[in-house]
């Protein structure tokens, strides 16, 4: 643990942080598709108000996500060594995602 | 027993600092493994909100109610899953923090069925439930 000096930043030899980026942009691209299916569900049948909104909604979630995992690969390409994810951070993604559930079963009914 | 605990461990979700001032800092690739594991099951959850989306918009043939049913089951399975996933997280950053074993969890198992069951009932349903 010598190294890590300002010039030369050692290189992780496993990738961990570049794997970890990689995982925080599939969770995105999941997301992603789990939303564009709620915006086409939330216009299916004509264009409502309602629809509008909740395709909206589904938008807003997914960019919620976005900025959330934008963040977090930011603080991930900042350092040598990283510092572990704050559980905030852990939770706000997952309530994203139990919120587009919601508005899932919301569109559902 | 296993709801207490939840409760216990929900509160940890909104407190880092009550996580970082217990044990030592573990190895950042530990940390960061830990991390990757929780994306995959976000991403577990997120497939099956999916699913519940397509179930609704893919199979319109079907009676109501087994439509309705099989989508909010999936959803509801994602729900679940994106909330066990935050937990895990948590209690396995402790657990490395404080030096112990890595909590084990019958989840996986559960969810694997429930995914199965669905997957038949879909099966039986898309079969019979077609002149609905």
């Amino acid at each position: 643990m010598s190294g890590g000096t300002v010039a030369e930043p050692v290189r992780d030899p496993g990738l961990q942080p570049e794997r970890t980026r990689l995982a925080w942009r599939r969770t995105t691209l999941s997301g992603a598709a789990a939303a564009v299916l709620g915006m086409k569900t939330a216009l299916h049948g004509g264009v409502s108000v309602a629809g509008t909104v909740a395709c909206a909604l589904c938008f807003a979630l997914w960019l919620a996500f976005l900025l959330l995992a934008h963040r977090r690969i930011r603080a991930l390409a900042s350092t040598a060594e990283p510092a572990a994810l704050t559980p905030r951070h852990a939770t706000a993604t997952a309530l994203l995602t139990v919120a587009l559930a919601v508005c899932a079963a919301a569109l559902v009914f | 027993m296993h709801v207490i605990e939840f409760v216990r461990n929900v509160r940890l979700w909104f407190a880092p600092q009550q996580i970082r001032q217990e044990g030592g800092t573990p190895d950042y690739r530990f940390s960061l493994a830990n991390e990757r594991t929780f994306l995959a099951w976000l991403r577990t959850a997120l497939a099956l909100i999916g699913g519940g989306f397509a179930v609704d918009q893919f199979l319109p043939d079907l009676r109501w109610g087994w439509r309705v049913g099989l989508a909010l089951a999936l959803l509801a399975a994602g729900v679940l899953c994106s909330l066990r996933a935050v937990n895990h997280w948590v209690r396995c950053e402790r657990a490395m923090r404080r030096g112990e074993d890595l909590p084990v969890s019958r989840f996986p198992a559960v969810l694997s069925l429930v995914v199965a069951v669905v997957a038949v009932a879909m099966v039986v349903v898309v079969l019979v439930g077609w002149e609905g």
